[in-house]
């Protein structure tokens, strides 16, 4: 990796101020940020590790929702018994993100905020209908995740919260990348009261609503109400491992693993 | 009370020795080799798959900070330093040698693959280096690539290189066309078969790394390097690339983190260390990242072939004719036209009484890393064709596919058996083997299983591969004839401490294979010399005698050989000590596992006995017997050796996903005479892991421009333990009737004998679907596509 200045901030406020450097890269597992590095695909003037700002740590319940801070590891969502009461397919889905190790380095903050096409977090944040808490201001997810690794966050502004309502139902199935064993198709769903929400990631640049699914859902709450519908594979990413084709039929399968899951 | 030592010889599972130091982290590998002032290499790769360098401009890198030196290949063409030689040449079918193009160790005028060598920059760290390497500026000319075999075989294709035309390396061909043509035309049935053997990526879990050293004082140059064979890289980069003086060459392998083929081979880097280390006066340390690894450690398989099969109509095989198309990539590696000719046709009649056979290769240059020897190596892809096209000529003909290959086995008693592809087979038992396979995978059983999975919507499958494979490499005399440049003995030396203990140094080198185990048994079993006291040296030119290595699963039965002959030579000599000292006639002297004995007496002589009087000779017939107990001996194979087996795999396809999961995974391998049935066991699961890897999960893709774009394990699919099925090994045995210790070698054929019957099994799970082609790997999106493509067929 280039060389870089190394700063840990204990506050968020001294943070945002270090990040005004346009140049400094906010730093929080790592699980992103140092491949990178260690490949020389980014040469930030300095690092800024979030890992020592109290304030964004823990897990908590507000009201009707779990407030999960930024600096929480995957590891500790999935273990946590408050998420399991509360919403049991969010600490499902952190159990299941790549393996031990990234789930015990990894934080929903750095996944949220990385927005990559493949990773988990951007599926619950959607469906569940999750407020992105910043240094600035709250933002619904329907408004956060822009596009493939960008998000509705400034370069100066730090997530250091996510805030996800408490539904009736929810489940998530996906499908692994046989190689990197990132998502290759995942589908969250939601339900709250008369609200379904259908989340995808994995299959196309960004994660986006599954409106169709999420209509049949409304008026049927089951498996058989999405088997007819067929995801539109334009858009959706194509490689060596899949076609997009693959990946649209993947949607329609995770979806209705989803359902089965959520009960 | 007199507790007896737990047994270590021939047949116990001795834990491994050198285990202790591996799982507590305290081996030692080239990286962890560091020396006062030594600096490190970065090595700059091309971008390019093919492009014409116009001019390199390393005057902004060396300048920069720490930076010692940065070479180019011009720099090397003035020290005339020569190309990486190739030790193995075909001839073509009119007799012409084949294409043999330079291999430059820093490319000067062209680059020919993603990742070929450029320049070196030399500096006090490595990220100094590499911050250098990327200041150099190189002005490419880029031209169009030949990045697949089809494209490379194209008329019109880009010239890999300026002189080989049609990119042709050779066209090789072994058997009588005419014969074959004459049998096909007596055939009541032909199947013929389109197969692709994917191209691999080894991945050893040490990447390769290389240190140089010289030493002003002396002239000597030492070498630590990643190798599977330092006397082979002494012999080639010494000679051929260097020209230094063997005797003033040292190099050493020391542990080595896997190799699986991907280190027998004479690596450019490690010419660029030694050089620079010469030049600059300092030790110069080269350590590959995981990317450099992908783009530059030699690939393997890579073959495109048609197979026919003529059968009567009772489904004897009547002959085989084979055409294929093997990728050398951009340059030959050392050992690489061998791997599809003679490592390759000789296998094809793999278990079967086939009478006649042609088989036809096409070797051709791409814009591609180079393709070589990887675990098993040729035989793996002669096994794949063979096993799918039985598998194909069962379904065409109606007969069952365990039948057919029964029908068609070599029997018992044909041993000796001449195939017509120039092996002679000197034992196996091929329906034992199946045999005991069907019964531990219960095959019988199977349609039952096949129903169960039906009803959790599971396509389940079973199928089965026999195999034979040549090694225990090889005949010197034999190889030199087939093209050869290199003999392919192995040594041993037994030096027996005056105290009764034992060094062993071999030239075979141990890499994961449990030599330090294995060998120390052959000196329990055959000296009586517990394990403990037994040290097994290997892996240094300066301690150990000219050998060549391991690979090709030779380490047991030529090294192992040189060993035990050398042994003999011990307790010859021991034997003379004994009579001396017992006042008996040497004709009356006895040994068995460490003790001397005067014939039909108690009067007896401990190994350490003799030992302390060879080296305190007091009471010594001097004049008739040197001191000192210390035996070499050179074992030089008189054949190959032939393991065989059959493999059984089950699987199950999910018909929503695609996704194929192993359930069950079935061997019984002939491997000779086994030493220590944990370590082949080990091996073989190994190998097995390999093998499922290629036909399910891992697979080398370039794109038209030949950019590799599985270049990492983010896209390279490697086999986790998820992916595997609980694997159950077993032998059965029957000896090597031409090696003193009757053993075959267990290092490849798991990965030989796996690829087929998983595929077997795949298509078997699919028979709903009629397919009849399946390339590797079978992924999820590939089976999903079929299981799709099916049902829309099936609607319509």
């Amino acid at each position: 990796m280039y060389d870089f200045a190394y700063h840990k901030p204990t506050s968020v406020a001294d943070a945002v101020k270090l990040l005004a450097d346009p140049d400094a890269k906010a730093v929080s597992g790592g699980h992103t940020l140092l491949p990178a590095l260690k490949h020389r695909l980014n040469k930030p003037t300095a690092l800024v590790d979030l890992s020592g700002i109290a304030e964004m740590t823990g897990i908590k319940r507000v009201g009707n929702a779990i407030v999960i801070g930024a600096l929480t590891r995957h590891a500790e969502v999935a273990n946590s018994a408050e998420v399991k009461a509360a919403i049991p397919a969010l600490a499902y889905m952190a159990s299941h993100i790549g393996d031990l190790q990234v789930r015990n380095r990894g934080t929903i903050g750095g996944s949220v905020a990385n927005n990559d096409p493949a990773a988990d977090y951007p599926s619950a944040v959607v469906a569940l209908g999750a407020t992105i808490h910043t240094s600035k201001r709250k933002i619904a997810a329907d408004d956060f995740f822009l596009g493939m690794f960008t998000t509705a966050l400034e370069a100066d502004e730090i997530l250091t919260a996510v805030e996800f309502p408490i539904v009736d139902k929810a489940g998530y199935a996906k499908m692994r990348n046989p190689a990197s064993r990132y998502v290759m198709a995942g589908v969250f769903v939601a339900k709250a009261g008369g609200t379904v929400r259908v989340a995808v990631v994995g299959a196309a640049p960004c994660v986006f609503r599954q409106a169709e699914m999420e209509a049949a859902l409304t008026s049927n709450w089951s498996a058989d109400a999405v088997a007819g519908i067929k995801q539109d594979a334009d858009g959706l990413n194509g490689d060596i491992h899949g076609s997009a084709e693959y990946r649209a039929h993947l949607v329609g399968v995770m979806a209705k693993r989803a359902i089965v899951a959520a009960g | 009370m007199n507790v007896a030592a737990p047994f270590e010889g021939i047949g116990a599972s001795v834990r491994r020795k050198e285990d202790y130091r591996f799982l507590q982290g305290r081996g030692a590998y080239t990286d962890d080799f560091n020396r006062q002032g030594q600096l490190h290499a970065w090595i700059l790769r091309s971008p390019h798959a093919h492009a014409r360098i116009r001019s390199v401009d390393t005057t902004a890198a060396a300048g920069m900070p720490g930076v010692v030196a940065v070479f180019t290949g011009a720099d090397m063409a003035r020290d005339n330093i020569g190309g990486l030689p190739c030790g193995w040449q075909i001839h073509n079918k009119d007799g012409s040698p084949m294409a043999e193009p330079p291999h430059p160790v820093i490319a000067h005028d062209k680059v020919r693959h993603v990742g070929d060598q450029v320049a070196v920059a030399i500096a006090a760290t490595r990220e100094q280096a590499r911050d250098a390497a990327e200041a150099i500026v190189v002005d490419y000319d880029v031209l169009p690539a030949a990045a697949t075999i089809d494209a490379a075989v194209k008329p019109g294709a880009p010239a890999v290189h300026d002189d080989v035309a049609g990119n042709l390396c050779y066209d090789w061909h072994i058997g009588d066309k005419a014969v074959m043509e004459a049998a096909f035309a007596q055939a009541a049935k032909v199947v013929s078969l389109d197969l692709v053997n994917n191209r691999l990526i080894p991945n050893a879990m040490e990447p390769r790394a290389a240190m140089g050293e010289f030493d002003r004082t002396s002239g000597d140059y030492t070498l630590h390097t990643t190798s599977q064979n330092p006397h082979v890289i002494r012999l080639l980069m010494g000679a051929n690339v260097l020209h230094i003086p063997e005797s003033k060459l040292r190099v050493v392998a020391p542990d080595v983190g896997g190799g699986f083929g991907s280190k027998i081979y004479h690596y450019a880097e490690e010419a660029i260390v030694t050089w620079a280390a010469g030049k600059l006066g300092k030790p110069v340390k080269w350590v590959a990242d995981r990317t450099e690894s992908f783009m530059s450690d030699a690939h393997g398989r890579d073959h495109v072939s048609n197979a026919q099969l003529a059968l009567d109509a009772n489904g004897k095989i009547l002959a085989l004719k084979v055409h294929t198309y093997a990728n050398m990539g951009a340059y030959l590696s050392t050992f690489a036209p061998c791997v599809p000719t003679y490592l390759y046709a000789t296998l094809l009649a793999g278990t079967y009484s086939t009478p006649v056979i042609y088989c036809e290769v096409k070797a051709i240059f791409t814009n591609t890393v180079p393709v070589d020897a990887y675990r098993g190596a040729g035989r793996p892809e002669a096994t794949f064709l063979l096993e799918r096209l039985m598998d194909v000529a069962a379904q065409e003909t109606g007969i069952d596919r365990v039948e057919l290959r029964r029908r068609n086995f070599i029997p018992n008693d044909a041993f000796p058996y001449q195939t017509p592809v120039a092996l002679q087979y000197d034992s196996g038992n091929y329906t034992a083997t199946l045999d005991q396979a069907l019964v531990a995978a219960d095959w019988a059983g199977f349609e039952a299983r096949r129903a169960e999975a039906a009803g959790r919507g599971k396509l389940r499958g079973i199928g089965c591969s026999t195999y034979v494979e040549a090694c225990g490499i090889a005949p010197s005399a034999v190889v030199g004839s087939l093209g050869a440049r290199a003999g392919l003995y192995e040594v041993g030396t037994i030096r027996v401490h005056p105290t009764g203990s034992v060094t062993v140094l071999t030239g075979s080198h141990s890499h994961g294979q449990g030599h330090e185990t294995t060998f120390a048994q052959l000196v329990a079993d055959k000296l009586g010399v517990p394990t403990a006291q037994v040290d097994i040296v290997h892996g240094d030119t300066a301690k150990v005698p000219f050998g060549m290595g391991t690979y090709g699963s030779r380490s047991l039965a030529v090294g192992g050989s040189a060993m035990m002959k050398a042994m003999d030579k011990i307790i010859a000599k021991g034997k003379r000590i004994a009579a001396h000292l017992m006042e008996a006639s040497v004709d009356d002297i006895e040994f068995e596992r460490g003790t001397f004995r005067v014939a039909g007496t108690d009067r007896t002589k401990a190994l350490v006995d003799i030992s302390v009087a060879a080296y305190v000779p007091h009471n010594y017939p001097i004049d008739e017997i040197e001191p000192g107990l210390e035996e070499t001996a050179f074992y030089d194979p008189k054949n190959f050796t032939y393991p065989g087996g059959c493999h059984i795999a089950e699987v199950e396809i999910c018909q929503e996903t695609g996704k194929v999961s192993m359930v069950n995974f079935t061997a019984v391998d002939d491997v000779g005479r086994v030493i220590n049935p944990m370590i082949v066991e080990g091996q073989v699961q190994g190998g097995i892991a390999q093998g499922i890897g290629q036909a399910l999960l891992e697979t080398c893709v370039y794109d038209a421009d030949g950019q590799l774009l599985s270049g990492s394990m983010m896209d390279y699919t490697m086999p986790r333990a998820d992916d595997l099925a609980p694997i159950s090994v077993a032998t059965h045995t029957t000896l090597c009737t031409h090696n003193p210790l009757g053993v075959k070698g267990c290092g490849e054929v798991g990965a030989i004998g796996s690829p087929p019957a998983v595929i077997n099994a795949v298509v078997d799970a699919l028979r709903d679907f009629n397919v009849r082609t399946l390339d590797m790997p079978a992924t999820p999106a590939k089976m999903w596509q079929i299981i799709n493509g099916g049902r829309r067929q099936a609607a319509e």
